[in-house]
């Protein structure tokens, strides 16, 4: 059979030289790029029964149990979605993860979903990425209150979407592919000031 | 704008919730049984409470579970929020405290 990942494109394909141009250099960096075609698995299990230690078994990572947490094992991550919902964020094929959770958890009452072309991810980075975020983001994004290695549910500019903090100023945006489109322009308008001078102009 | 404390996930503002309306109706026991009016207070019919008000609220753009909140409706302060299985906390109700219904 034909190798169909040769004929795939991404929501953003259409906008990847935008989101190249994009980019906001200088002290007040900012940059927008997508990471596609991720493998993503929706699990709903109950959290204390058998087939979610099986879950954990084939991840070789815990479900995290709280609202933020993620959990890593490898090229899988896990991320929290709800109390008896997670999503598997992975750089494996989405048939062979999707294959052995399925095999884990057996004829338990559990769903193992494939969601990969569900959402795509978008990556945010660069010392302004929480000012750009902070425009359109109910979340408190300070690091008092959210950190490097947090994932939560939440709305950017209305839509909803997952945001995951990956680094101290690196922030992964899931939106669902059909927003895809609308939050990156977003974004790049979003980012756009940072790369003005037009504040140091008037300041001298 | 109200922010509300979602069991799971914490305080989060009102425009990631689902607003559902008053809490603890419950489902008729034998919905054939009821008569034309009976389903129709069923259906249409709820307290229009001045002071403590159970409602169910949504945490549509989050985890998405439903759960109860004891808002008071004069001054929007929340009194209490639990999951539907947390037993119904007692704050004084509205009808009990002689408001109207």
């Amino acid at each position: 059979m034909d190798d169909l990942t040769l004929q795939r494109r991404s929501p953003l394909s259409d906008l990847a030289e935008r989101i190249r141009a994009g980019a906001v250099t200088g002290d007040r960096q900012v940059r927008l790029t997508e990471l596609p075609f991720l493998t993503m698995i929706s699990v709903r299990v109950d959290p204390g029964s058998p087939a979610a230690a099986a879950v954990e078994g084939a991840l070789g990572a815990h479900l995290p149990r709280s609202c933020g947490q993620v959990t890593a094992d490898g090229p899988h991550h896990v991320l929290w979605l709800g109390p008896d919902e997670w999503l598997v964020v992975s750089e494996t094929a989405p048939s062979d993860l999707h294959g052995a959770l399925t095999d884990a958890v057996g004829d338990a009452h559990a769903a193992v979903v494939d969601v990969s072309a569900n959402r795509t991810l978008l990556e945010l980075s660069g010392p302004s990425a929480r000012c750009v975020l902070e425009k359109g983001c109910p979340v408190d994004l300070h690091p008092r209150a959210f950190e490097d290695g947090r994932a939560v549910m939440t709305t950017l500019a209305r839509i909803p979407l997952l945001l995951w903090q990956t680094g101290p100023d690196t922030y992964r945006l899931l939106p669902r592919s059909s927003f895809a489109q609308y939050v990156a322009c977003w974004l790049l308008d979003a980012m756009q000031e940072f790369g003005s001078d037009f504040l140091d102009g008037a300041a001298s | 704008m109200l922010q509300l404390s979602c069991p799971w996930c914490g305080p989060r503002d009102e425009t990631e919730y689902h607003y559902g309306g008053q809490a603890h109706v419950p489902y008729p026991e034998d919905p054939s049984a009821l008569t034309d009016e009976e389903w129709a207070e069923y259906l249409f019919f709820r307290d229009n409470t001045k002071g403590p008000f159970a409602e169910r609220w949504a945490h549509s753009a989050g985890c998405r579970r439903w759960f109860n909140v004891v808002r008071d409706t004069r001054t929007y302060q929340v009194l209490a929020v639990y999951t539907n299985s947390d037993p119904r906390p007692a704050v004084r109700f509205g009808a009990e405290a002689g408001g109207p219904r």
